[in-house]
């Protein structure tokens, strides 16, 4: 058993043995059930620094969303000297560490493709190296380089017509956590000494593939445990051994989290199940008197104010997908133990302290592991947090927990992962209507191409030539097409993956995670709702399809009502839970890469206004190239009967069979939700606790009026919207920085409100 | 109640959150006598049409949001003017109530009177009801019928009814500026309200013109053009006369 000095006071022995962060904390944390009065305020440094840090942000959305760009140097655990907010206040900040030498400064990361290193250079107006540029395509592999030269003409076709999109062929896969924690608590040499016994026991000594394979990526990871250390130097840190306190602990972890974020640029760096953890070293500190509380809110404001600072370099086309630059600084608060104890701890309410002392954000992107059974105080306190920032959202701890343990992260916007056990490969998402009309049209895309042609991307199987569509007839010729369509999905993931551990391999991050990894596959579906309405709309009204002059299906006539997603209905509901079924079905009768666990998840970001963009009309009744509704929720105008009817629909659609995750987003208007404060926050409790227990995965709460969001679209500059920040599918973004395209969508959708 | 009375039904709506205490399943009756010039549902004023439903079928229906009802919540009929169908609405509550559903009414209370056969009805139905929510739309009866069309003696008869009977009651006024808002009326109001024992809270609802559209679809002139909505201000002064705390 290790022992270290650092270690005084805390219990348990499982984790000194072994690496093993859920062991230590189920040991050491005090539950917290009383309410927010102990909380402290803003301090002095904090103001300042957020004051310096609000006026760069300012000037990063003056200059059209990038406030620096580096061309020269390639960003790397140890690339920059040390970098502050601002070097006159550097002395304030608690926390230190940038990405690279300035604040908002991003980094060149060309390792996941060059051409969009560059391009996400020249958008912003900055010249990238030239010598870069002949590294990197004369000399040096990139990921999207070895995928496009290994993609075949049909998977070509199936990304350039958007039936499957989004893919991580151009940027990192993100979505793997490191367990940041891990460096607090053990030191990086104990950290590097268990990798060391790994490497050695890694295979009987038979070279096979995967063997040799995994000894590489060992030596790679205990690399970057080296590399972290060198990075800490640079600001003065030794992290060689275990935290002593507080502030070297929350210090430590940010350097866990800083290597990742320097060294990837994944769609999704969550950050992890932190709170609870932190909250240890905060108690023990408290109670040795060698911390005050406005201390320790004053910690966890300056690690939130490095999380709301990561930034990435992108391109127009990724904007598109995932709008208002987002980046998943995913951190969890809440949750139970398996043992049923309440994880929430004093420092869960630290965390949502930050959105009331330094104002609403998006990032981190705060989530809220949601029980009914938590304490009151704190479903009270998130409630009202949300009703004031709407920058939390929901997630159903009592139907992850049985699958994930009670020491799991968010890896992306929603999705689970066992902290520090497994790790997933991210694979966007199939495009489920255009899969339908597919099967309407024979595999012809519906959307021509600029001379007008159209392309046969699916297999040429018989188009439904009718008046009237038929819903068996329909009904089998999908099933056909969605056959096609996930064979040729897991393929394309596949190919992605192997060449994304080969080229653009996430060394610092899974030097944080247990070698004898977990892999999950996750896959995903766009267009859902539109799907389950098209296909009530045939079968329960009559749906014409209205053909071109080459006997396209390029529009529909409904004559009829019919039920839909959205209003409890089963009728619409059950089709809704069969599409869902039958996708991972078909998902999973594939292999898939390095016997990975498939999944999938309904939940699309903001990239539900690009595919349905490239998506002609639906048999719902869905124009052509409208947006379509995002992950689960049902389609714009659908829900007929209140909110609780809607969230009652998707709450029907069963966790298991998409494990990656549902995402809901709903959006309340203020003076409907009740008269007084108290009982707004009474009400949005209720709301949570209702819902919760009928076991869905995932609620984003928005509590605003559809006034100021149009309000907001047309004043950006005024002062109040700086910061005014919004739920969308799975992360917060502000709402200045959609696109108007987007902003248009927000507004559209169903505002629950009662007259 | 062996017979099935059939309910004409306006709408529904699952969440409603300011018809009553807590997260409420809301049923809008269709039918109503009263002509208030502010209405904003006009479109429930004819009866005899609507979606029927029997008292089943809609408890059924309301049933499947009680895990969102908490201790608090539960449902709530408003319309139009409930009472208009007091059969089927004592049916309705009954089985709610034998489910330990929180029952709430939300009426103006024109159809009331002491006459037979409505007072037994109705003393059957405050059996199977927990609050009554009653729209004081003014005290003066001259006003009341300028505004309405109707009496308000058998109203405030009712409140007072509601009162010697111990039935719980929130008392609510729209305030129209210039119609339902002077001094004078407040002040009256509150010595009326002062003058009940079971009245648990008073509120205003401020005017607004929301509802305007539906006039205008049905092609029904518009009685209130150009008064214009009250002010944060008048809200707040009207709260005050009327001694409203708000938490």
């Amino acid at each position: 058993m290790k022992t270290f000095e650092q270690w005084n006071g805390f219990n348990g022995r499982i984790w000194k043995e072994e690496v093993n962060v859920r062991d230590f904390i189920q040991n050491n944390y005090k539950p917290y059930d009383g309410d927010e009065s102990f909380l402290a305020g803003p301090t002095e440094a904090t103001n300042k620094l957020w004051g310096a840090l609000s006026k760069l942000q300012k000037e990063e959305r003056a200059k059209g969303g990038v406030l620096d760009c580096e061309t020269e140097v390639v960003s790397g655990l140890t690339a920059y000297g040390p970098g502050y907010i601002d070097e006159d206040l550097k002395d304030l900040e608690k926390v230190v560490g940038l990405q690279t030498d300035k604040p908002l400064k991003r980094a060149f990361m060309p390792y996941g493709g060059i051409k969009m290193a560059e391009q996400a250079c020249t958008t912003y107006g900055y010249t990238p190296s030239p010598e870069l540029h002949k590294i990197f395509t004369e000399y040096v592999r990139t990921h999207n380089q070895a995928v496009f030269d290994a993609y075949t003409p049909e998977m070509k076709l199936a990304r350039h017509s958007h039936i499957i999109t989004g893919l991580p062929d151009t940027y990192g896969r993100g979505r793997i956590v490191g367990d940041y924690r891990r460096v607090a608590l053990y030191g990086i040499d104990f950290l590097i000494e268990e990798k060391q016994k790994d490497f050695a026991n890694c295979g009987d000594g038979t070279m096979t593939d995967d063997v040799i394979r995994l000894r590489e990526e060992i030596a790679r990871q205990i690399g970057a445990l080296k590399g972290m250390k060198d990075m800490a130097a640079i600001y003065g840190y030794d992290i060689s051994k275990p935290a002593h306190n507080a502030k070297e602990a929350v210090q430590w972890l940010y350097f866990g989290y800083l290597a990742a974020i320097k060294t990837q640029n994944g769609a999704a760096m969550s950050v992890g199940r932190i709170s609870t953890f932190l909250d240890i070293y905060i108690e023990r500190d408290l109670e040795n008197g060698t911390i005050t509380e406005s201390e320790a809110q004053e910690l966890i404001d300056h690690l939130v104010m490095k999380f709301r600072m990561v930034k990435f370099a992108r391109i127009p086309s990724y904007n598109a997908l995932f709008s208002g630059d987002p980046v998943w600084a995913t951190l969890e608060m809440g949750g139970t133990g398996l043992d049923g104890r309440s994880m929430v701890t004093k420092n869960d309410f630290r965390f949502l302290h930050t959105l009331e002392n330094m104002g609403p954000a998006p990032e981190p992107n705060l989530t809220v592991l949601y029980s009914p059974r938590l304490p009151e105080a704190f479903k009270r306190y998130a409630a009202k947090v949300s009703i004031d920032t709407s920058s939390i959202q929901y997630e159903n701890d009592d139907i992850m927990k049985p699958y994930w343990g009670d020491d799991y992260s968010i890896c992306c916007c929603v999705s689970a992962t066992e902290t520090g056990k497994e790790m997933q490969f991210f694979g966007a998402r199939a495009n489920l209507a255009k899969c339908l009309l597919y099967a309407i049209n024979g595999g012809v895309d519906e959307k021509p191409e600029k001379d007008g042609s159209h392309t046969q991307v699916g297999p040429a199987y018989a188009p439904i030539t009718s008046e009237y569509l038929d819903y068996d007839e329909v009904m089998k010729k999908f099933d056909v097409m969605m056959d096609w369509l996930c064979g040729l999905y897991v393929n394309v993931l596949n190919l992605i993956q192997y060449m994304h551990d080969k080229y653009y391999y996430e060394e610092a991050e899974m030097a944080l995670i247990d070698t004898d990894v977990r892999r999950s596959f996750a896959t995903g579906i766009a267009g859902f709702s539109h799907v389950v309405d098209s296909l009530s709309a045939i079968k329960y009204a009559k749906v014409k399809p209205i053909r071109d002059e080459n006997g396209l299906a390029v529009d529909f006539e409904i004559e009829g009502d019919f039920p839909k997603y959205g209003n409890d209905d089963d009728r619409a509901d059950d089709i809704a839970v069969n599409l869902l079924g039958m996708f991972i079905t078909k998902i999973k009768k594939h292999h898939t890469y390095r016997n990975s666990e498939p999944s999938t998840s309904i939940l699309t970001i903001t990239s539900n206004v690009v595919y349905g963009k490239a998506t002609g009309a639906t048999p719902d009744g869905r124009k052509a190239f409208t947006p379509f509704a995002p992950g689960g929720n049902p389609s714009y105008g659908a829900e007929q009967s209140g909110l609780l009817a809607s969230l009652n629909s998707v709450a029907k659609l069963p966790y298991h069979w998409a494990l990656d995750g549902i995402s809901n987003t709903q959006t309340i208007n203020p003076d409907a939700i009740g008269h007084s404060e108290s009982e707004r926050i009474t009400n949005l409790v209720q709301v949570l606790d209702g819902y919760f227990c009928q076991g869905p995965h995932h609620l984003n709460v928005n509590v605003f009026g559809t006034e100021k969001l149009i309000d907001a679209m047309e004043h950006p500059e005024k002062e109040e919207y700086a910061n005014f920040t919004i739920r969308v599918s799975g992360y917060a973004v502000k709402f200045i920085d959609l696109t108007r395209e987007q902003q248009l969508d927000v507004i559209a959708r169903t505002c629950h409100k009662v007259l | 109640m062996s017979e099935k009375t059939v309910g004409y039904i306006h709408s529904l709506e699952t969440f409603g959150l300011v018809d009553g205490p807590g997260v409420r399943f809301v049923v809008f009756m269709q039918g109503c006598h009263m002509r208030c010039k502010y209405c904003h549902n006009p479109e429930t004023w004819a009866t005899g049409c609507g979606d029927e439903w029997t008292a089943e079928a809609l408890f059924e229906k309301a049933y499947r949001y009680h895990n969102y009802w908490g201790q608090t919540g539960g449902i709530t009929v408003s319309g139009g003017e409930p009472l208009l169908q007091i059969d089927f609405l004592t049916e309705f509550f009954t089985i709610a109530k034998n489910h330990g559903v929180s029952t709430t009414l939300d009426t103006a209370g024109n159809p009331f009177t002491t006459e037979e056969p409505f007072y037994s009805k109705f003393k059957a139905l405050m059996e199977v009801t927990d609050l009554v929510m009653l729209d004081l739309k003014h005290t003066d009866d001259k006003a009341h019928r300028e505004l309405t069309g109707w009496t308000n003696e058998n109203i405030l008869q009712m409140a007072r009814w509601l009162s010697d009977n111990n039935k719980d009651m929130w008392i609510r006024r729209v305030l129209v500026p210039g119609i339902t808002d002077d001094d004078s009326e407040l002040h009256r109001l509150k010595d009326f309200i002062d003058s009940l024992k079971t009245v648990k809270r008073v509120e205003i609802l401020p005017y607004h013109t929301l509802g305007l559209f539906k006039w205008e679809a049905l092609k029904i002139p518009y009685p209130l053009e150009g008064v214009p909505t009250p002010t944060e201000e008048q809200v707040k002064h009207a709260e005050d006369i009327l001694g409203i705390v708000k938490e």
